[in-house]
């Protein structure tokens, strides 16, 4: 009893990870089924298939590579971007502070489902077609502003006399910044660099809304939803479960190494997130 | 918004951060700038001005400018069922989420230990997987023969006999799908407190109960509020989970909006419901950041 | 650059002055400061030595005066031009880079092409050689220190800065610094510039002390000349403990100056008197003071300064012992004694007779009140201390 009432919490965390775990557990174990029937519901067999022919299915891998597209480019162009403002953020004195700051801000703070449908209300007014190109320039759009937190963040917390140190120690402008404050900010780039492209391959909404005949990857999913969602998806969503975790766990174990380094005790796509 | 202000002589950090005031600042403000006033700001404009446009007489998915305000009443009049569904379906997981997510929170800043980024990272982990998936993958385990949904019925819990279908699988998802953004808050929050506050109010005779509500908990304050409004705001605008797991009796105000503009092309209707979501949401947002008194957050 | 034709310059500022907003930080500072001498800048926080050092560093802009050294003018150059280096407060150092690098990081950026033995000969100077492939924060404080200070001084440079160097150590490591900061000057004969706001260690390492406040100099001189002959209030106060009685100039007696106070009169040698005007503070630091029973009141000499009065507190501190004497009007007087017999303490109620040289006496400027330079937080627990008392009292 009193070792129940110690550990009480402990349990429940675990329980809440477990819980966390659950829906991925069956992606997991769907990918290795036979579905009787063409919706990939319930446990039939056992079955490699998926696993052993990944494209399988018409346009599953051609989505799962337009995603990949998207996403790489929405990223360099909104880490580029948002990195920038961040610089401008805390080391710049400039007119129009709190605008820019609520510009950076309401992204967030607004629903998906309304970014998505004033953005096609915007194209459609300008009759831009639809295609892979509105969806790139929705993607950057609202990954600036977490971009910005994160690198904003890690600017922030960077000590102002490393700097300094280095002007004392002859570096000019130029080379205080590719010596001294770019390897110091890196990691937070990297980080929000990372966050974005997880929220880019994933969205939904937006795309979904600005897409018009284009199909990522996860509007693949939303369209095979109605038909009955092919195996190759579970296999291919674990696969990219896999590689995420494995390369955060990576940046965790370097992380490990270099953290002291760097003071900064938590992994910057948390550390991202818990600030945004 | 802390700005750095620089100490006149100070001895601690001196002058912190040197805010130098050049052009350079807007040269590397404007692309960025630039980019969100053209696809954010400008977009709402054009959606509010959508709002207020009249169908073309004869053609579907044609409208002309004008000045509407009728649009936003039989917006309003014909959807209310939906906003008022999506608000408490959001509300009711926001609670859940906080209730789940607290003792992990808790654990993680305090008691972990060497295990603590290990579970920040397992925390995240589930994003990595498709939300769609994850959703659908909730049919599956909430499914009518399921084993939960079976002990249940066996303790005559459940009204409808099922639960896929019904509100109770559209919130269960909800509250799944947006619990990480309410976690990393609350953790970023307590991580920040002081294990001796709470150890010096148990030595100023406060039970374990009264130091968690007398201390604990007004600290963590900031990422409660982070946390409700990072959960809130997406679930309240979100149709996934209703569209994946609930009937079409719950349908919030998110599948409306998307019907309205992709399947019915009535483009003035969806554009008012955003904005009226946007602007509660909104005004939702500043009176409780207000009210629960951490202006700071943005 | 060999040692042998290196030619060392003074580091002068001329009306110096930087001023936030309205508030001048440093103002209007003139100061030579001698080629390879160890110099000391001393005072609380907020008196602008901080803000004078970064500005000779150049990471600060006068707002107006000039900064020499030997003739040339580096007011206006900018921080990584200027041949001067800083040991920085808690180090700054580069967490990216190791040891190694971070020592090496000046003659990198200064293009020198082969740094490996000028930077293992340095290393070894702070005896840090086995460390070269860690992190900094591998380190302990000590050995960051020592690495901050060897990443400075490995450029050579004509001034090294020194900004609180050892405020992050505890203070056995810190005694040991001040050994070891000492002997590297020596060895280098650099000029080193130290700011501090302990009086301990400046006046331990330093040939030459200033003492900062309101940012101007109070005072400058060697740390002992300042400590006998302090020639402010704020000085003998901010400088160790001095016990000040108010007073007014009532006349001369000879090569001395006598002050009358409370009734009593006080003799101070002429030039030790730093005050034009006719309200004077008598002050004598507290070991300069005997401490007999009043019974043994006829062996005080003649000529001595005397107050009788009543000990209100002694505390043993192994040293010497200190005791608190209330002097008739009320006054609590400090007075340090060496331990050098044993068990022959006065205790609290003795009545007491206090007698000190007049050499050791120093008269100053009365206009200002005698708490200048004191802490404000002392003064703060010696009111609820004096509260406390007076509530004692009525009870």
């Amino acid at each position: 009893m009193r070792w129940l009432r110690k550990n009480l919490i402990g349990i429940v965390a675990v329980l809440v990870l477990v819980y966390l775990f659950i829906p991925i557990a069956v992606i997991m174990a769907l990918s290795f089924n036979n579905p009787k029937g063409k919706f990939n519901l319930s446990w039939n067999e056992f079955s490699l298939d998926a696993w052993t022919d990944l494209c399988g299915v018409p346009g599953v891998c051609s989505s799962f590579v337009t995603s990949i597209e998207i996403g790489l480019v929405a990223t360099l162009g909104a880490t580029l971007l948002g990195t920038m403002i961040s610089f401008a953020l805390v080391r710049y004195r400039f007119r129009g502070r709190s605008t820019t700051n609520l510009l950076i801000f309401l992204p967030m703070a607004t629903p998906e489902v309304v970014m998505g449908a004033s953005l096609l209300a915007l194209f459609l007014n300008m009759r831009l077609p639809l295609g892979i190109v509105t969806v790139t320039v929705a993607h950057v759009m609202f990954i600036i502003s977490f971009v910005v937190v994160t690198v904003k963040a890690r600017l922030q917390g960077m000590d102002p006399r490393l700097e300094e140190a280095a002007r004392d120690l002859y570096a000019n402008p130029r080379a205080v910044f590719r010596y001294v404050t770019f390897p110091l900010v890196l990691p937070g780039i990297l980080g929000a660099a990372l966050l974005g492209f997880s929220l880019s391959f994933d969205d939904f909404i937006i795309s979904y809304f600005n897409a018009g005949t284009l199909v990522t990857f996860p509007i693949f999913i939303w369209g095979a939803a109605q038909r009955g969602i092919p195996v190759q998806v579970n296999a291919l969503a674990s696969l990219v479960f896999l590689v995420a975790l494995a390369i955060v766990l990576g940046g965790q174990f370097l992380g490990h190494r270099r953290r002291k380094a760097l003071e900064n005790p938590k992994p910057i796509l948390v550390d991202t997130l818990s600030r945004s | 918004m802390a700005a750095a202000v620089p100490q006149a002589g100070g001895q601690a950090p001196p002058a912190s951060v040197v805010q130098r005031k050049s052009r350079t600042g807007y040269v590397l403000l404007f692309p960025g700038m630039a980019w969100l006033a053209v696809f954010f700001a400008i977009p709402l404009v054009t959606l509010f001005a959508t709002s207020l446009q009249s169908p073309i007489e004869g053609r579907t998915g044609r409208y002309k400018p004008g000045l509407e305000i009728g649009n936003y009443a039989s917006a309003l009049s014909e959807y209310w069922p939906q906003f008022l569904r999506s608000f408490l379906y959001a509300g009711v997981a926001t609670v859940l989420a906080l209730a789940i997510a607290y003792p992990l929170a808790y654990f993680i800043a305090f008691r972990a230990g060497k295990w603590r980024s290990l579970m920040l990272v397992l925390v995240i982990a589930p994003s990595f997987a498709s939300f769609l998936l994850r959703t659908y993958a909730w049919k599956t385990i909430l499914a009518d023969e399921g084993p939960i949904t079976s002990t249940l019925n066996a303790l005559h819990l459940l009204p409808d006999g099922r639960i896929l279908n019904t509100w109770i699988a559209v919130i269960a998802g909800l509250t799944y799908n947006f619990l990480p953004f309410m976690i990393l808050p609350l953790y970023a929050a307590l991580e920040k407190i002081d294990p001796r506050l709470i150890e010096a109010a148990s030595d100023l005779y406060a039970s374990p109960q009264t130091a968690f509500r007398k201390v604990t908990w007004p600290l963590s304050m900031p990422g409660v509020v982070a946390g409700t409004l990072l959960t809130f705001i997406p679930a309240a605008g979100d149709y996934i989970n209703a569209e994946l797991l609930g009937s079409p009796k719950n349908r919030m105000i998110g599948n409306e909006i998307q019907t309205n503009f992709i399947e019915y092309r009535d483009y003035p209707t969806a554009s008012a419901l955003s904005f009226i979501l946007m602007t509660i949401i909104l005004v939702m947002v500043f009176t409780y950041i207000r009210r629960a008194g951490t202006e700071d957050l943005v | 650059m060999s040692d042998e034709t290196r030619q060392v310059d003074d580091l002068r500022m001329t009306s110096l002055t930087k001023k936030f907003g309205d508030h001048a930080a440093v103002d209007d500072l003139t100061l030579t400061i001698p080629a390879g001498s160890f110099f000391a800048l001393l005072g609380a926080s907020g008196c602008g030595k901080t803000t004078t050092l970064r500005m000779v560093a150049g990471l600060e802009d006068p707002t107006s005066g000039s900064i020499f050294i030997g003739e040339r003018d580096i007011t206006h150059l900018r921080a990584f031009e200027r041949p001067v280096n800083t040991v920085f407060q808690s180090y700054a150092l580069f967490p990216h880079l190791d040891i190694f690098e971070n020592v090496a990081f000046g003659l990198r950026r200064r293009g020198v092409k082969d740094v490996k033995a000028t930077v293992e000969s340095m290393l070894e100077l702070v005896e840090l050689s086995p460390m070269a492939r860690r992190k900094p924060t591998q380190l302990s404080g000590g050995q960051q220190q020592r690495v901050a200070v060897a990443r400075a001084l490995i450029n050579r440079p004509d001034v090294l800065l020194l900004d609180e160097p050892l405020g992050a150590l505890d203070l056995k490591l810190r005694r040991q610094m001040q050994i070891e900061l000492k002997r590297i000057q020596v060895e280098v004969g650099t000029t080193f510039v130290h700011v501090t706001h302990d009086q301990e260690e400046a006046m331990t390492m330093a040939d030459t002390v200033a003492v900062m406040n309101s940012g101007r100099i109070e005072q400058m001189g060697h740390p002992a000349d300042i400590y006998e002959l302090p020639r402010t209030v704020f000085v003998a106060n901010f400088l160790g403990q001095a016990n000040l009685i108010v007073g007014t100039r009532a006349g001369n007696a000879g090569a001395d100056v006598v002050v009358s106070s409370f009734g009593q009169s006080f003799a101070v040698p002429s030039e030790r008197v730093f005050a034009a005007g006719s309200d004077l503070i008598v002050g004598v630091r507290p070991e300069k003071i005997t401490i007999l029973d009043l019974v043994d009141a006829g062996r005080v000499p003649e000529h001595h300064n005397r107050i009788t009065g009543r000990v209100t507190d002694v505390s043993y501190t192994g040293v010497s012992t200190q005791y608190l004497v209330k002097a008739p009007w009320e006054q609590e007087l400090i007075v340090f004694e060496q331990n050098v017999v044993v068990g022959d303490r006065s205790e609290v109620g003795d009545e007491v007779v206090l007698h000190w040289s007049p050499k050791h006496t120093f008269g100053l400027d009365g206009s200002s009140g005698t708490t200048v330079g004191v802490d404000p937080e002392v003064l703060e627990l010696e009111a609820v201390n004096q509260s406390l008392v007076a509530d004692d009292a009525e009870a």
